[in-house]
């Protein structure tokens, strides 16, 4: 191991860390808040709803995502109507294409999560509900949702921690990540472990990281859970 | 519409299709591996495994896979070069279905290690019972069964896998992410090609899930159905 290669790279490695977080949250929380909505939308008996968000999800979980991101950052430009449109600006740069990118990949499988948990809410819950005369937007903000994000948990964390993972595919369109620093420090010094290596300690840390602030959420979220869980 | 382009990302189609298909055979060794080593009296084997796939799981495949690439290839050279031998260059192929292979393998690791254990403990008492050694409990009574509860774990890692395969057009292999981005840049149309093939991806999705559809019935035949 050449140690200084390591410490050399480290400021570098520091601004690749806040490129990918910020991506993370910036996409994360987009995919979070549109997710809601469409999870509901999915769930929903009336077809016209919930066809159109299975397209969606159907699209962007059955194709890659970094086919998602070329198409978008690379294919949009080759139209007319695109380059002047007024959105040009922000689709032309690549921070925009990956954050609409990676928010869209997100917000597909977070939908079927949050739908999924939406499913598997015990009919007692609902019929309590609706016999304390709840109906339209406060039986969902004030009982389903609610009920149904606490469960939806442990699978949204193992979202979250792939989107971190996902955000090295933004290295392919010129940002600066940690890959991009790994690949840029293998490229001038053809030294893959102090390379490679670093961005693997770099990732491993934060998926600790976000598994561990995950733990704790499903502690004070699903402490209702906590008893019946021991004796399953 | 493709200016004669189509011929070859097809081609690159059938690369990407052995990229997939080599990589989940060498994916499920790792993981039946795993698994089994996760079952295991010996301690240092148990250890050996869970830390295989806590550190495989904890990092970004597009990160190991370039580790592997690039880290396999010097490791390589060091060795030949202390043996006096030439240089033996990885083809991008074997890199890619190795790494792809091992980082799946990872994930197969615990779908059959739960497929294993959800197998009635009675079943491989009654092979004991009946003589058979530990190896012919494990291939004739345990491996069979456990196909079955192994397959929906297994059909969601094959549909993760087949769309991570797009990630090796980034280490030189010249699959159909490669041609399209060629095609795209020789006639300055990206959407057209990348459009294609995100279409083709949807397609090997569709199938995918049909033909797990079918394997799930074919191996529940003998179970019965529990209707709500």
């Amino acid at each position: 191991m050449d140690w200084g290669v390591v410490t050399g790279s480290l400021p570098d490695f520091v601004q690749g860390l806040k490129v990918c977080l910020l991506l993370l949250v910036i996409s994360v929380a987009t995919g979070f808040v549109l997710s809601v909505p469409l999870a509901v939308a999915r769930v929903s008996p009336r077809r016209w709803l919930s066809v159109p968000v299975w397209l969606f999800t159907y699209v962007f979980r059955g194709t890659p995502l970094l086919v998602q991101l070329f198409v978008i950052y690379y294919g949009l430009a080759q139209f007319e109507a695109v380059r002047n449109s007024v959105l040009w600006p922000l689709l032309r740069e690549a921070w925009f294409c990956a954050w609409l990118a990676f928010a869209l990949n997100t917000t597909a499988y977070t939908t079927e999560i949050f739908a999924g948990a939406l499913r598997s809410t015990p009919s007692g819950e609902l019929d309590a509900a609706r016999a304390y005369g709840l109906s339209g937007f406060k039986l969902y903000s004030r009982i389903l949702l609610p009920s149904a994000l606490r469960r939806a948990l442990p699978q949204y964390s193992n979202e979250v921690v792939g989107m971190m993972h996902a955000t090295a595919i933004a290295s392919t369109v010129t940002l600066v990540d940690v890959t991009r620093v790994a690949r840029d420090v293998y490229a001038n010094h053809l030294l893959p472990a102090e390379a490679f290596g670093t961005a693997a300690v770099i990732y491993f840390a934060l998926t600790f990281t976000l598994v561990g602030a995950f733990k704790l959420l499903e502690r004070r979220f699903l402490r209702h859970l906590a008893t019946e869980r021991r004796a399953a | 519409m493709f200016h004669g382009y189509l011929a070859a990302i097809l081609g690159g189609l059938s690369v990407t299709l052995s990229v997939a298909a080599v990589s989940l055979a060498v994916a499920c060794v790792f993981g039946l591996l795993g698994a089994v080593a996760k079952m295991s009296k010996s301690r240092g084997l148990r250890w050996a495994a869970e830390a295989y796939t806590t550190l495989i799981r904890g990092l970004p495949e597009l990160v190991l896979m370039l580790f592997i690439f690039y880290g396999g290839q010097i490791l390589l050279n060091a060795i030949t070069e202390s043996q006096g031998w030439d240089t033996i260059d990885v083809p991008p192929f074997a890199a890619g279905v190795l790494t792809i292979g091992f980082i799946f393998g990872a994930y197969l690791t615990e779908t059959f290690r739960g497929a294993i254990l959800a197998i009635p403990r009675g079943q491989t008492e009654a092979a004991q019972a009946y003589g058979l050694n530990r190896r012919q409990v494990l291939t004739r009574i345990v491996l069979p069964q456990m196909v079955r509860h192994a397959i929906p774990g297994f059909a969601n890692n094959w549909l993760v896998m087949v769309k991570a395969t797009a990630l090796v057009s980034i280490i030189g292999l010249d699959d159909m992410l490669h041609r399209a981005n060629m095609a795209a840049s020789a006639t300055r149309e990206p959407f057209t090609f990348f459009m294609l093939i995100a279409l083709i991806y949807l397609t090997i999705t569709t199938l995918s899930i049909g033909a797990l559809w079918f394997v799930e019935k074919r191996f529940s035949l003998g179970v019965k159905a529990v209707h709500f």
